[in-house]
Parts: C-alpha cells; sequence; structure tokens
C-alpha cells in the first residue's frame, strides 16, 4: 500500500489562518476549502489514488505564484502543483496537509513569432491550445500525448511528455525552448527563451520530467514546425510479435524513421475492432500501424519501401492508405485502444515501460507467464518505434484485493522491463505509482545523488513530497561527505 | 580496508605525474575520493582552450575510458567510453549508415588543438553543429551516463533506451557542464539513419537582414531545411538533406519560394560548405584575435551585428537562420557584446588567456547564480572538479 508522508498536525491547525493568508495572496474566490468545490482536485488520471488537499488555491500570474510559495516556505507548508491532472502516475496526488496549486488559470498565449518558429503560452494552455492558435498558418506543436485536448503545456514540462509522434518530432524536452519558473523560495528564475541552449548548467532539460519536485513553471517557449505535406499509413498484420518487431528493426535499419510506428497485441487488436470497427484484421498476433508524413514524393517513395521489408517479414495482411479518411481509420482503433480495453473489463491499469525493441519477444512472453500467474488479463498497445510499451492490466477493483493485485501484477512486468535493460518509465513519469519501484533501476547513490538536486532547489523538501523518491532524507543528511583522505595511512606522502 | 589500500597504491603510482589517467571506475573513485586538492577534469584535452581558464591544477584524464560498450544500430543507441574520440565514433557509426545528427563540430582549427576531441567533451561542451535548429544540440541526444561525481561516488543516469522519463533528467544536466560536476567514464547518445543525400541552395547578394528574412521564410516552409547559414559576401545557405526524390522536390519548391539569384550546390559541394560552416573556418584564421559565439532570436541578428559593428572593428557569420553569430573580434569586446545582444547569451569562445580570467560565459542573474551554485555543490561539494572554469570562484 502507498504511504505518503506524515501529515503535520501543527500545519492541519492553522488551515483557517493558511486560508485566510492565500486570500491576501490571490483574490478571495481563488481559495477553494470546503470538501465539495475541492472534489475535483482529490484526483489525477490515477484513479486508484484519491486524497483531498487542505486548500486549493489557483494563482492567476507569476507575481501571486511566487509570493503563494514564498509563504509555505516560511510556513513551512507542502504545496503539489497541478496542471489539468491528466497525470497517469499520480504526479499530482494531493496531500492531507498541503495546498494544491493549481495553474488552470494560465490559460493565455502571450506571443506567436512565426517569423522566429516560437509561441511564448502560460502553462495552463492546453497542448492542443498551441496547435490551435498557429494552424491558420500551417504549423504546429510537435509533441502529441493522447491526453492533449485536456493536458496543459506546464503539465507536459513537468512530465516531459511524449506521444505517437515523438520518435520524429522528440519529447516536449526537446521542443521546449525556454521557461520562466518559480522556486519555492519565490525566487522567480527565466532560462532559455526565443534563443537556443540556455547557457550554464541545463536546467531547463533537468526541470523537464522533474514531475513538478523542482519548480513551478509559470511560462512556456515552446518551438513550432510547419505540419508535413502529407502523410500516409501502412497497417500490417502478422503471424507472431516476433516477426512484427523484426519488421520494425529492419524498417529502421533500412535508415527510415517513420513519423509513427505503433504496434498492438493480439488482446488489444479484439478489444479496440468490437468497439470502433477500423476493419483490422483478426486472425493475427501482431498489427503495426506505420506512418510515413512529408513531401508526397518522399511519403509515396518510402510506403513502398516498408512494404517490402513487411513482406519480407511474413505478413499476413497489409493495407496502405489511399484516402485522409482512410489513414484515420487506420489510426481510430490506436487512439482509441485505452476506452476500448475499459469497454470489456470494469477496471485497467496503464503500464509505461521502456525496454530494447530486441527484447519485446522476451518480454511479452514473460507477460503471458506472469498474466496466468495472477489470473489477469493484459492488452498491449506499444510505441514500436522508441520500444515504449503500454501493457494494460485488466481487472475489476470491486473484487477484494483484485486491485492490489493487479498492481503487483505490474510492478513484476516493470521488473522484468528493467532487467532486459529497460526502464520503468517511458513518458508516464514514475510519480507515485512507480516511486517504490525506484530501486529496481537505481541504486542508492544513484538515487542519493538525485534527490541532493532536489536538495539544491528546495532545501525543506516542501514541493510534492511523496513522488519520484522512495525515502525522503532530510538534506541535510543528504550534504554529508564522506572524506577518506584525511584518514589514510602514511600522511606523510603527499597528496593532490 | 581495501579501498584504503587502493588508494595508497594509487597515490603511490601517480607521484610524479601532473596527469592522472585512471584506468577503472574504481581507480577513477578511489582517486577523487582521497583528493585534497582540486582537479582539471579532462579527456584528451583538446578544448582546454574554450571556457574560463583552470590553471596549475592536476589533471584528471578519463582518456583510459575509451572502449564501445554497446553500438545497436537498429536500436539507435550508442554506449561508449567517455575517453573515445569523436572521429573514431564517426567513423564507427557511419559504417552502419548512421551519423550523429547534431552534427558535433571539430573545433581544431579554431582552437588549435590536435584533433577534436572525445565524446565526453561533446557532451560536456554541449557541442552542436549547423543541424542544431533541426535536429538539436548534444543535449538532445544524450540518452544516459556513467560518471563518478565530485563525491568519488560512481553513479549512472538515464539508459540505454531511447525513451525514458525515470527520475531527473541528469544526462541532459550534464550537457554543458564543462566537468564542474562530474567525471564521465562513459557516455549514451542516441544514433540515427544519416540522410542519403544532401543538397545545398546557394542565395547570393542578400545584405544581414534579407538573408535573416529568408531564411526565416525557408524554416517556416515544410521543406525541412537542415542548416541555414549566411556568410556576409559569401552568400547564404540552406541545406537539404534525405532520400534524392525528396531533395529534389523541396529544392525546387524552395528556389520557387524565394526567387532570385541562386546557385545549387551538390552533394560533396554541400557537404564541404557544411562542414566549413560546423568547424568555424571562416574565422579560424587569425589567433590574434578572439572568437565570440552568440545565441539569440533569430530576427534580431542583423540588428545586433550593427549595433556592434559600429562600435569595434568586425568579422561575422550567421549560422541556426541567425540564431547563432559566429563573431571574430578584437580582444576584449565583451561588454560591448554583452550589451547588445538583448535575451541570449554570449560565449567568449577563442581569446588570449589574459581574457579567460573574464566572464567567458553570460553573467547570470543573482537567483539563478545561486542555483547553479547549489547544482554544482551537490555533486562536487569540495569543489573539486575544474573550480573556476565556467564561473569565477565556483
Amino acid at each position: 500500500m502507498l504511504v505518503m508522508p506524515k501529515p503535520d498536525l501543527t500545519v492541519l491547525a492553522r488551515r483557517g489562518e493558511i486560508a485566510a493568508a492565500l486570500r491576501a495572496i490571490v483574490p478571495g474566490e481563488s481559495v477553494i476549502e470546503t470538501p465539495t468545490q475541492m472534489r475535483v482536485y482529490e484526483s489525477d488520471g490515477l484513479t486508484a489514488y484519491r486524497q483531498m488537499p487542505m486548500i486549493v488555491v489557483l494563482p492567476e500570474t507569476t507575481e501571486q505564484v511566487s509570493q503563494a510559495l514564498r509563504y509555505a516556505f516560511e510556513n513551512k507548508i507542502k504545496v503539489v502543483p497541478r496542471g489539468a491532472g491528466t497525470s497517469l502516475s499520480g504526479g499530482a496526488l494531493p496531500l492531507e496537509d498541503g495546498i494544491l496549486l493549481g495553474l488552470a488559470r494560465f490559460n493565455r498565449i502571450l506571443d506567436i513569432d512565426f517569423e522566429n518558429r516560437c509561441a511564448v503560452v502560460q502553462p495552463g494552455v492546453t497542448n492542443l491550445g498551441i496547435t490551435k492558435a498557429v494552424e491558420h498558418r500551417g504549423f504546429y506543436y510537435a509533441p502529441d500525448p493522447s491526453s492533449q485536448i485536456a493536458c496543459t503545456i506546464g503539465g507536459n514540462v513537468a512530465e516531459n511528455s511524449g506521444g505517437v509522434h515523438c520518435l520524429k518530432y522528440g519529447l516536449t524536452a526537446n521542443n521546449v525552448l525556454g521557461i520562466e519558473m518559480v522556486l519555492i523560495t519565490g525566487e522567480i528564475i527565466r532560462l532559455g527563451g526565443k534563443h537556443l541552449d540556455s547557457e550554464g548548467y541545463d536546467l531547463l532539460g533537468l526541470m523537464t520530467g522533474s514531475e513538478g519536485l523542482l519548480g513551478v513553471v509559470t511560462e512556456v517557449t515552446v518551438r513550432i514546425l510547419q505540419k508535413p505535406e502529407t502523410a500516409r499509413a501502412v497497417l500490417v498484420g502478422f503471424p507472431s510479435s516476433e516477426d512484427a518487431g523484426q519488421c520494425v528493426a529492419d524498417i529502421i535499419s533500412a535508415g527510415i524513421i517513420p513519423g509513427g510506428m505503433e504496434m498492438m497485441d493480439r488482446p488489444a487488436i479484439h478489444a479496440v475492432e468490437q468497439f470502433v470497427h477500423a476493419d483490422y484484421p483478426l486472425d493475427v498476433e501482431a498489427l503495426l500501424i506505420v506512418e510515413l508524413d512529408g513531401p508526397q514524393v518522399e511519403v509515396d517513395h518510402l510506403i513502398t519501401r516498408v512494404s517490402a521489408i513487411a513482406r519480407k517479414n511474413k505478413s499476413k495482411t497489409l493495407r496502405v492508405s489511399n484516402s485522409e479518411e482512410e489513414r484515420l481509420l487506420f489510426w481510430a482503433g490506436r487512439k482509441a485502444a485505452f476506452p476500448a480495453v475499459g469497454r470489456i473489463s470494469p477496471d485497467y491499469m496503464c503500464m509505461d515501460g521502456t525496454i530494447p525493441r530486441k527484447k519485446l519477444p522476451e518480454v511479452l512472453a514473460g507477460m503471458a507467464v506472469l498474466s496466468q500467474k495472477y489470473d489477469l488479463r493484459v492488452a498491449n498497445v506499444f510505441h514500436a518505434g522508441d520500444g515504449n510499451l503500454h501493457p494494460l492490466i485488466l481487472f475489476d477493483a470491486n473484487l477484494d484485493g483484485e486491485l492490489d493485485h493487479a498492481e503487483k501484477f505490474g510492478a513484476d512486468i516493470l521488473r522484468l522491463c528493467v532487467k532486459v535493460g529497460g526502464v520503468l518509465t517511458g513518458e508516464h513519469g514514475v510519480g507515485v505509482e512507480k516511486r517504490d519501484l525506484m530501486p529496481e533501476m537505481f541504486s542508492q547513490i544513484d538515487l542519493d545523488q538525485q534527490l541532493r538536486l532536489k536538495c539544491a532547489f528546495d532545501g525543506q523538501g516542501l514541493l510534492n513530497p511523496g513522488k519520484v523518491f522512495p525515502t525522503l532524507h532530510s538534506c541535510a543528511e543528504m550534504g554529508r561527505v564522506h572524506v577518506s583522505g584525511g584518514k589514510m595511512a602514511h600522511p606523510e606522502i603527499p597528496r593532490f | 580496508m581495501f579501498m584504503f589500500r587502493a588508494a595508497r597504491w594509487l597515490i603511490l603510482k601517480f607521484l610524479g605525474s601532473k596527469m592522472l589517467k585512471p584506468n577503472t571506475e574504481l581507480e577513477l573513485s578511489d582517486i577523487v575520493s582521497s583528493a585534497t586538492a582540486p582537479f582539471e577534469v579532462m579527456g584528451t584535452g583538446t578544448k582546454q582552450r574554450l571556457g574560463r581558464k583552470v590553471s596549475g591544477l592536476h589533471q584528471l584524464s578519463v582518456q583510459n575510458f575509451s572502449k564501445v560498450l554497446a553500438y545497436e544500430p537498429e536500436e539507435l543507441i550508442l554506449d561508449i567510453g567517455a575517453g573515445a574520440l569523436l572521429s573514431d565514433v564517426e567513423k564507427l557509426v557511419d559504417s552502419k549508415q548512421q551519423y550523429l545528427a547534431f552534427e558535433p563540430p571539430d573545433l581544431s582549427k579554431l582552437l588549435g588543438s590536435k584533433h577534436s576531441g572525445t565524446m565526453g567533451g561533446v557532451l560536456a561542451c554541449n557541442l552542436s553543429g549547423p543541424r542544431r535548429i533541426k535536429a538539436g544540440a548534444a543535449r538532445d541526444h544524450v540518452l544516459g551516463l556513467n560518471a563518478v561525481s565530485g563525491r568519488g561516488e560512481i553513479f549512472k543516469a538515464g539508459a540505454r533506451v531511447v525513451k525514458n522519463v525515470t527520475g531527473y533528467d541528469v544526462p541532459k544536466l550534464m550537457a554543458g557542464s564543462y566537468g564542474t560536476l562530474a567525471a564521465f567514464t562513459s557516455v549514451i547518445f542516441k544514433v540515427l539513419p544519416k540522410p542519403e543525400t544532401e543538397e545545398t541552395i546557394l542565395l547570393k547578394g542578400l545584405d544581414d537582414s534579407a538573408a535573416v528574412t529568408q531564411m526565416s521564410r525557408a524554416m517556416q516552409s515544410s521543406c525541412e531545411v537542415s542548416g541555414a547559414a549566411h556568410i556576409p559576401t559569401v552568400g547564404t545557405f540552406l541545406r537539404l538533406e534525405g532520400i534524392a526524390p525528396s531533395v529534389a522536390y523541396r529544392r525546387d519548391k524552395l528556389l520557387q519560394l524565394l526567387g532570385g539569384k541562386t546557385e545549387v550546390l551538390d552533394a560533396e559541394n554541400s557537404a564541404k560548405q557544411w562542414r566549413n560552416i560546423r568547424d568555424v573556418i571562416p574565422l579560424a584564421d587569425d589567433h590574434n584575435r578572439s572568437v565570440w559565439r552568440l545565441s539569440v532570436t533569430p530576427s534580431l541578428a542583423p540588428a545586433i551585428i550593427a549595433k556592434i559593428k559600429s562600435q569595434i572593428d568586425l568579422r561575422y557569420y550567421f549560422d541556426w537562420a541567425g540564431g547563432s553569430i559566429w563573431l571574430d573580434t578584437p580582444q576584449g569586446a565583451a561588454q560591448i557584446i554583452r550589451a547588445s545582444i538583448g535575451e541570449g547569451h554570449a560565449t567568449l569562445i577563442r581569446a588570449a588567456d589574459a581574457f579567460r580570467d573574464g566572464d567567458v560565459f553570460q553573467p547570470q542573474p543573482e537567483a539563478l547564480a545561486a542555483l547553479t551554485q547549489r547544482v554544482k555543490k551537490s555533486f562536487d561539494p569540495r569543489g573539486l572538479f575544474n573550480p573556476g572554469r565556467m564561473v569565477k570562484g565556483v
């Protein structure tokens, strides 16, 4: 069971006073403290965990964020930042004795600069909102997490979100040029901007994917790109996941980086087909969607090559999209994979490991064994190009102990990913969900080094504690240096 | 007990030598743990003249960590010793028709060093070339590393997979840290398929302002321009890479879009031109002068140049569609340059030693400088690694 940091009773006892102090910083209606109004904030996309916050505050300006954080810092009150609350790892799970800092009111687009191919936006603007604001000139913002209609760019920065197109176009980290952020002390810091590569340490890179533990982002400058002229997709069915996996490896070995390359296993294909009728083949073990984008002449050329590679790898069925409608139909099934699985099971849990692609057959076989062991079904969707696996574990939370059982199954899958050389999370973040598995991947020394970085930003551990790291030592404890130099034998030997 | 013995053995072994070249992570860790004075951390020392001057220290080199630990072309990963030479890596990945897409430069002509240095150096200095505008810098391609911190602890970060958000992105933090945080033993990079061919459109007769406008128009198109540079009096270069029919199509489309007096460089000529631009050859010749690199808002480049040019004698060219300005100036022009750039940063890349004691890197506002110092301490609390290399006293 998940253990969160112990609530500070002295803070809880001061709740009324804290609310009043926050009302002096933001307009009165922006401080929320009634249970009914706070209910919507009790969980994020990982609904298995719920916790009412102490107080919700919704600032609208960087100055307000700065003052609220400084107040929390001076009064030793924990703070959990939140965007749209679509995290699948519990990154925005509130704390009983914490302020939930919602950034939803930072929803303005500040500057669209086509000449310099960037946009400056507030963190509460949705991912898709950026594309909507620039598409009249043919531009878009490339990273496309499946929650893009709802998730905010601030949350994307916190989680370093990916999407189906990130193999070719990069993750959030590769598409963010600058941020303004506020430290827990209230200090406002700007990193990067419309120029490339912030000088000094790459704190922008460090902030991206730091899951709200280091600072609160109040402005984001993103790179925007001209949309590719065309896109076409190939839908290929294979008799085995080995064949599909080999096809993916051969495509990349042939020097082709598709715009998107997605795989589904048999249970996922069947769930999806029942749900959206995308005309997927049902007699195959693995289905691959390969999307090529760019100028027509390039796309046509690559489609021919990809088709040939697929045939060489024993494809059972192969269809090439001949219209935009058909391309979207190919994707309709993949994009509906999560709700489709939700339809055939009362609950499902979405995992997010990344593995070296060549280990796919081994991992799928291991998962089948685990599925029998736990007596729970699993369906797989897979960002095949970059090895990011999303096993969906099917379970029923109303059955006694089954959530716990499913979580253990999930943990075993992630252990398997790490064992074959992979990682715990490719794009959803560690949050609370994978927190206790961190030692599977990192030694205590590795983790301590990361915790010391946390201390450099937030020495009192007030920003989003209980996430990412399994144990929290005090920063004073972390800072101890083991010096062996002074204790060595033969002190007469000169040392450098 | 074993550790103490090993450390003593090392000290005896290296006594009298100014450069320490450990062969294993454990040796490196022992050297750092038992050190009582700071080191100049380095690979092969080809970039010693980059950054603030560090002198009089014992040198700690990772050049013996040079093995290929894993190269898996179909997984797009290369895990290699930090001391491996960039030139060897380029040959290795080229043999599988792959490349380091961020186009790390060979600054040996500019800096007067023997060769292009090591992979650890590429990461430590976050080097990238003209393709930065499309493909990113070293920071965008590093996936992981093994290293020894200033605490003498062996740690790892990242992994041999191309997509990973587990824990903080420590590998990115190491990009551009100039050896002040950790001594890398191995680095993991993403490698990508090399484009089949390339061509370059050369626009002639444009002044700075017209050149930046045309480069911006090209970058705003869907032509996937992978290099946009302007060398005054020579011309404005726009590179296209990919499969031949696609390059031809995009070349025609761009020619139509931009118009004017143009020439098309074939693959061989194109590659030659971009190597020159990448390696700062146009400004490499006169070692009596300083060379600066400015990273600025691209559209502001012409105005920035006009402002500096009105005050000092200058040679320059634009890369990154104007976002990167290479400047050749008399020594000691820091104030004039930094007062002219607005948002962005100016780095002194090459200068006489006397001028490398000042702010080689862009000075930081107070809160950021304090944070930088805390980050440094989190890795190197005793200040053992490259003290003063980036900031005086840090």
